[in-house]
C-alpha cells in the first residue's frame, strides 16, 4: 500500500512538473514573477540563514576547542574542522533542511490556499497554464539565489566562529585563521553549492506539488504544508547521502 | 451560443448530472437554478471545462468543447470570463492589477493602453477610486464588482458567474445583476450565471434552467415561473411565504 501510495504520488509529481516545465505563455509575465520569487524565497531567508549560521559556526568553534581539542592535536584544528563542517554539511545540506521549513511550508500554503480559494481556477478559466505560471518561476527563483545563500551561510559561520575568538576568546585568531586556511579544497565549495541545487529543486518542486493538490480546506492546507516540510526534509537527507558519495 | 448535450457527470458511484440537455443563448442572462447539491456548481464547472463530462458535449457557437485540442481550449478560454463564488481575485495583487491581469496575459497593448482598459473596467463597475487597493482591503461586493471589472476586461463572448450574489446584501446583491445583466446587453455576451437567489430570478432571469437531483426539471423564462404547475419548482421558488403571496397576488390580480 505504501510503494502504491509512493507511485501514484510520484506520478501525479512527474505530470504537474511537465506542465510546470513548459513554455510560458508571456516572457515579460514570467520575468515578472521570477523576480517576485527571489525574493519572496530567496532573499527574505537571508535573514535567517545569517543567523543560525553564525551561531552553529560560532558553537561548532566552541565544541571542538573546549571538547575535542587536545594537547596531542595541532593549535589549528578547531578552525578547520569548523570551515569543513560548515562547507561540507551545514552550508548546504542543513541550511535547506532549516529552508524546507520556512520556503516549503511558505510554498506549499501559498499554493494550497490559491487552490481553495478558486485562484488556481480562475487562471485556468482565463487560459493560463497554473502549473507554469505558478511553479516554475518558484523553481527557477529558489534554483538562483540558493548559491548565494550557501555562500553567505559559509561566511556567516566563519564570522560566527570569529566572534567565539575576539569576543568569547575562547580561541585566539590566529590559531583560528591557521585552521581556516589550512589544506584548502576548493571543491568542497563546489560540492555544497551542487548538492544545494538538487536541495532546491527538492524543496521548491515537492512543496509546489503538495501545495498545488490540496483538495478541501483550510485544514487541508495544514496538512499539505506539514507535509510538504517533511518530504521535502526526508528526500534532502536520502538525496544527501547519494550526493555525498557521488561528489567525495 | 453555448449548447449542452446530454451531459453526465458521475464522481465514483454518484451520478451527479443525469443527462442534461440545453441551450443558452447569446445577449441573455441565463441562469441556472436549484437547490444546494443539485449540480449547479457542478454543470458549470462541466459547461467551463474545469471538470470533464462522464458523457455527452458542451458547444461553443456549434465547436464541440470535447473534440478541442488543448491549444484550442487555451484559445477559447481566452474568450471566456468568469466570476466565482469567492471573487478568486488575486491576494499578492492590487485591484488594478487584478483587472490588467489578462489584458498583461494575453494582450499586445501597451503599459498606457493596458492601465487604460483596466481603469474604463473598474470604472463601468464604480470602482475607479479602489485600483491601488488590495483584496484583502475591500468588502466582498467590491470584490465582486472587481471580479466582474476582471472578466470583462477582454470584451469576453461568454460570461459565466458561480453564484455570484453568495454572501452580499440585497442591495448590493441587485446592484450585481444590473451590472451583469447590463454588461451581458451591451457586449451581448452569453451569460450563464449559477444562482439560488431568487431575487436575481425575478429580476433578471431571461432564460431559467432549474435543475432538481441532475436532471433538468424546468425551462422557461421569469413570467413563466409565476404560472409554472411544476411542484417541484414552485416548492423551491415559493419556499418563503413572501414569494407565495407575491405569486398568489399577482395570480388573483390577473
Amino acid at each position: 500500500m505504501i510503494v502504491y501510495n509512493f507511485l501514484i504520488h510520484f506520478g501525479r509529481y512527474l505530470r504537474l512538473m511537465g506542465q510546470a516545465f513548459s513554455r510560458p505563455e508571456r516572457w515579460r509575465m514570467f520575468f515578472k514573477q521570477y523576480v517576485k520569487e527571489m525574493s519572496q524565497l530567496g532573499i527574505d531567508s537571508i535573514g535567517i540563514v545569517l543567523l543560525i549560521s553564525f551561531f552553529i559556526g560560532a558553537v561548532i568553534c566552541i565544541q571542538i576547542k573546549l571538547n575535542i581539542q587536545s594537547p596531542w592535536m595541532p593549535h589549528w584544528v578547531s578552525g578547520y574542522v569548523t570551515r569543513e563542517i560548515m562547507l561540507l554539511e551545514f552550508s548546504s545540506s542543513i541550511m535547506c533542511l532549516i529552508l524546507s521549513g520556512k520556503v516549503g511550508s511558505n510554498i506549499a500554503s501559498e499554493l494550497g490556499t490559491m487552490r481553495t480559494t478558486q485562484q488556481i481556477d480562475a487562471l485556468e478559466i482565463m487560459g493560463v497554464n497554473p502549473a507554469s505560471f505558478l511553479i516554475l518561476p518558484k523553481i527557477v527563483g529558489l534554483l538562483t539565489l540558493i548559491p548565494a545563500l550557501v555562500t553567505f551561510s559559509t561566511f556567516s559561520g566563519i564570522i560566527g566562529a570569529y566572534a567565539t575568538a575576539y569576543i568569547g576568546h575562547i580561541i585566539t585568531p590566529s590559531d583560528l585563521t591557521a585552521g581556516l586556511q589550512h589544506t584548502f579544497t576548493q571543491w568542497f565549495f563546489w560540492m555544497g553549492v551542487i548538492k544545494s541545487l538538487f536541495f532546491a529543486f527538492i524543496i521548491s518542486s515537492v512543496s509546489s506539488y503538495y501545495g498545488y493538490t490540496v483538495e478541501g480546506g483550510s485544514i487541508e492546507v495544514g496538512k499539505a504544508s506539514t507535509n510538504a516540510v517533511v518530504s521535502c526534509s526526508m528526500l534532502i537527507l536520502f538525496s544527501d547521502l547519494f550526493l555525498t558519495q557521488l561528489l567525495s | 451560443m453555448i449548447e449542452i448535450h446530454n451531459l453526465h457527470k458521475r464522481f465514483d458511484d454518484r451520478e451527479v448530472l443525469k443527462g442534461i440537455t440545453s441551450k443558452f443563448e447569446n445577449g441573455k442572462t441565463n441562469l441556472i437554478i436549484g437547490q444546494s447539491g443539485s449540480g449547479k456548481t457542478v454543470l458549470l464547472k462541466n459547461i467551463v471545462g474545469l471538470f470533464t463530462p462522464t458523457e455527452g458535449d458542451v458547444l461553443y457557437d456549434g465547436r464541440s468543447f470535447m473534440a478541442m485540442t488543448k491549444k484550442e481550449r487555451a484559445m477559447l478560454r481566452r474568450e471566456m470570463g468568469m466570476i466565482f463564488q469567492s471573487a478568486a481575485l488575486f491576494d499578492s495583487m492590487s485591484v488594478l492589477e487584478n483587472v490588467m491581469f489578462p489584458l498583461d496575459m494575453f494582450s499586445d497593448m501597451s503599459y498606457k493602453d493596458r492601465v487604460r482598459r483596466a481603469m474604463f473596467c473598474l470604472e463601468r463597475v464604480n470602482l475607479g477610486e479602489a485600483a491601488a487597493k488590495y483584496p484583502g482591503e475591500i468588502s466582498g461586493g467590491m470584490q465582486k464588482r472587481v471580479a466582474i471589472a476582471r472578466a470583462i476586461a477582454l470584451n469576453p463572448r461568454y460570461l459565466f458567474c458561480d453564484e455570484p450574489n453568495s454572501g452580499l446584501d440585497p442591495k448590493t446583491s441587485l446592484v450585481i445583476d444590473e451590472l451583469i445583466h447590463g454588461i451581458t446587453a451591451e457586449y451581448g455576451t452569453t451569460t450563464i450565471i449559477n444562482t439560488h437567489d431568487m431575487n436575481s430570478v425575478m429580476g433578471i432571469g431571461e432564460h431559467i434552467l432549474f435543475i432538481y437531483e441532475g436532471y433538468a426539471e424546468w425551462e422557461g423564462t421569469k413570467d413563466e415561473v409565476v404560472n409554472s404547475n411544476n411542484e417541484k419548482l414552485n416548492n423551491f421558488i415559493f419556499a418563503s411565504d413572501l414569494f407565495r403571496k407575491v405569486k398568489d397576488a399577482q395570480i388573483g390580480g390577473e
